[in-house]
């Protein structure tokens, strides 16, 4: 049992919907409810609800474990309470060891103060030593590619450079657990490649390591025990393939989902020519329907498709707009379907499709859900990966000696073949 | 006292906190460090004002030694305004660390006093010159001063660690600290003493601040003793809002992040 680091015991955590008491005049009705009632042992009142619902949970020391769930599920206050920013209502929590949390990259940095400076005060915030920070400055610096700005003010740094600065101190820290939320999410590619790295090397000098993302790609390849939270329970724990795919079964729209923004995804569907539905065979034309509804005005709609494999990989990913069609303004109440057709030369295997709203022109988000629909296609050859080329076998021989005759192309087009 | 260990292990955050907040304000001004001195300065300036014109209307002259005492108190009130001004602040302006970060909270309003004291520490020197020119000499009563700052510094902490606190909670507490720091100046014996209140002397020494304030005038302009009762009385307000307000402090603070 001395190898647990982190253990959380029938926890609670009730939070209000809606406004709490802003101002002192509001203060006094509040006081006498309270002093009427004890607070820690009453049941919910009506703009209440758990966000947090009679969790249990033990972390191994060393273990590395992701949290996935909906937005709003409570995994960012999950995190909250690990790492001793929020205080349960009931129940207990117990840290073993010095616990880093990377809830915010760049916490604390100053746009007037030089990197230097802030990568003194960031690291302190984050519970370094200023000799710590002297002895690792050097590699922070280099890690963040930063060389020849670290005397500039970071008011003058773009924001990746900005996070990359940020991450990198983060990412020097030493703790025996750490607690990332979402923070790889910040750079380009190259610098969220090695950001998970470090994370791997973190995690390999024995640290505990605990990831809540919606990068499930990330998380499939980075954790090993992965943890589903929905409305604040804990639905789902073990190894990280069956959690994933437990949470994309149930499939983000069957959750009645809801987007805060003007316009939601209301269905997304994909029906082949012969009416199935779940399960196509390769190259087969499919229908995809995405059904959008405006809670307002919602203008320059478009629509974009994306489909990833079960390792979170994205096959293919196209848009309405890309496609030529223009986008559509849509007024509060109405409702839109778009349509693409496809082909489905896909290999073997489980797909997701994710659709996004988004408005081309201000780089905008209205709604996004992954996955919105998941499908099976099956192939009639033996084929392994993400596309089907429908291959033959045409030759395969032992050749006679002697110079290897030239061959013409498969069946060149005809313009080609005429130069 | 577990919050003064807890508070030892964040010492380096503390220091770089208060290190940030002083880099920032001499960093991106013109005037830098004359900053510190323009607002003990500029009450000096207006107590002299205010002393002539009482002077000239009830016939009186205006000594030396009430020039100086007019120093020796605007200083101590410009490090008290602006640390309860800042640190009033300091928790709701810092949100983003307090939503993300753990560590003792109380390190906002403490740098915010730290700050003030850095302040306080440039602007001082400016006494050296006005005291001699206003015909104050060294006496050994002198060395009440640093005991008697050290009662206004407590109770500065003590204040602003309470409205600190109680600005995450209530938003208008910023102004009604804001509205009361505006009118302080004319409770608080800062351009004018204690003295010509007559009978009444005793209802401007209530304010805490008062007895420091004519501590410092009789002790470092006068060369006597403070009035020990007084004295005592603020004292003893300073120690109980100073373990009063960090108590609440540390009572509300589980609640910190989810208030703000």
């Amino acid at each position: 049992m001395s190898d647990i680091a982190l253990r959380m015991d029938h926890v609670f955590k009730r939070f209000r919907r809606g406004e709490l008491h802003d101002s002192l005049r509001d203060l006094v009705p509040a006081l006498v409810k309270r002093a009427v009632r004890r607070d820690r042992e009453r049941a919910l009142a009506p703009q209440e609800f758990w966000v947090l619902n009679d969790v249990c949970l033990d972390i191994q020391r060393g273990e590395t474990v992701g949290i996935i769930g909906h937005n709003g599920a409570g995994k960012s206050t999950m995190l909250k309470h690990l790492s001793g920013i929020m205080e349960p209502t009931r129940g207990r929590i117990e840290v073993r060891g010095r616990l880093s949390a990377l809830i915010e990259v760049g916490a604390g940095f100053h746009p007037d103060l030089t990197g230097r400076e802030n990568v003194y005060l960031n690291g302190v915030i984050l519970g370094m030593t200023r000799s710590e920070i002297r002895r690792k400055f050097d590699e922070i610096v280099d890690f963040a590619g930063l060389e020849d700005f670290i005397d500039t003010p970071v008011k003058r740094y773009s924001s990746g450079m900005f996070a990359r600065l940020g991450f990198s101190v983060a990412a020097h820290l030493e703790p025996d657990i750490l607690v990332i939320d979402e923070v790889l999410s910040v750079g380009d590619f190259a610098f969220q490649r090695k950001g998970l790295e470090k994370m791997r090397a973190v995690a390999q000098s024995g640290a505990t390591v605990i990831f809540v993302s919606h990068n499930l790609q990330a998380v499939a390849e980075f954790c090993k025990r992965t943890i589903l939270l929905d409305h604040g329970r804990v639905v789902a724990d073990g190894p990280t393939d069956g959690v994933v795919r437990q949470y994309l079964d149930t499939g983000a729209l069957e959750k009645g989902h809801r987007a805060a923004g003007p316009v939601r995804v209301a269905r997304a569907a994909v029906t082949g020519i012969r009416g199935e539905t779940s399960r196509f065979d390769s190259g087969t034309r499919a229908r995809v329907d995405v059904d959008l509804e405006a809670n307002t005005v919602a203008e320059r709609v478009a629509v974009v498709l994306e489909l990833k494999n079960t390792d979170f990989y994205e096959v293919f990913n196209t848009s309405s707009e890309r496609l030529g069609h223009p986008p559509i303004t849509l007024a509060a109440g109405e409702r839109a379907r778009c349509t693409f057709e496809v082909d489905l030369h896909l290999g073997p295997g489980t797909y997701y499709l994710g659709v996004h709203l988004y408005r081309y022109d201000r780089q905008q988000s209205y709604d996004h859900v992954f996955p919105a629909t998941s499908f099976v296609v099956a192939a009639d050859r033996d084929v392994r990966g993400a596309a089907n080329l429908y291959p033959s076998v045409t030759g395969f021989a032992v050749q006679p000696p002697g110079p290897v005759p030239v061959e013409p192309a498969v069946s060149a087009p005809a313009s080609a073949a005429a130069p | 006292m577990q919050w003064l260990r807890e508070l030892m292990r964040y010492r380096e955050l503390l220091y770089m906190l208060s290190w940030r907040e002083v880099r920032i304000r001499y960093k991106q001004s013109v005037m830098g460090l004359l900053w510190a001195v323009l607002m003990p300065v500029i009450i000096t300036l207006a107590g002299v004002i205010v002393r002539v014109a009482v002077a000239k209307v009830s016939g009186r002259t205006v000594s030396g030694a009430d020039i100086g005492a007019i120093g020796v108190k605007s200083l101590p009130w410009a490090f008290f305004i602006s640390a309860l001004r800042f640190g009033t602040m300091s928790l709701a302006g810092n949100s983003n660390l307090v939503t993300k970060i753990k560590f003792p909270r109380l390190v906002f309003p403490l740098s915010a006093v730290l700050t003030s004291l850095v302040d306080f520490a440039v602007a001082s020197p400016l006494l050296l010159i006005l005291l001699p020119l206003s015909g104050v000499r060294p006496s050994l009563a002198m060395l009440w001063a640093p005991f008697l700052f050290l009662v206004l510094v407590a109770f500065t902490v003590g204040l602003t660690v309470l409205c600190s606190a109680a600005n995450l909670f209530f938003r208008d507490v910023k102004y009604l600290v804001e509205v009361a720091l505006t009118f302080a100046i004319f409770f608080t014996p800062v351009l004018y003493d204690a003295d010509m209140a007559g009978s009444w002397r005793w209802l401007i020494m209530l304010n805490p601040v008062a007895p420091v304030l004519e501590g410092l005038n009789a002790a470092v302009v006068h060369g006597r003793q403070p009035d020990l009762l007084w004295l005592g009385y603020s004292a003893g307000i300073a120690f109980l809002f100073c373990v009063g307000g960090i108590a609440f402090f540390k009572r509300l603070e589980p609640r910190f992040a989810e208030s703000v």
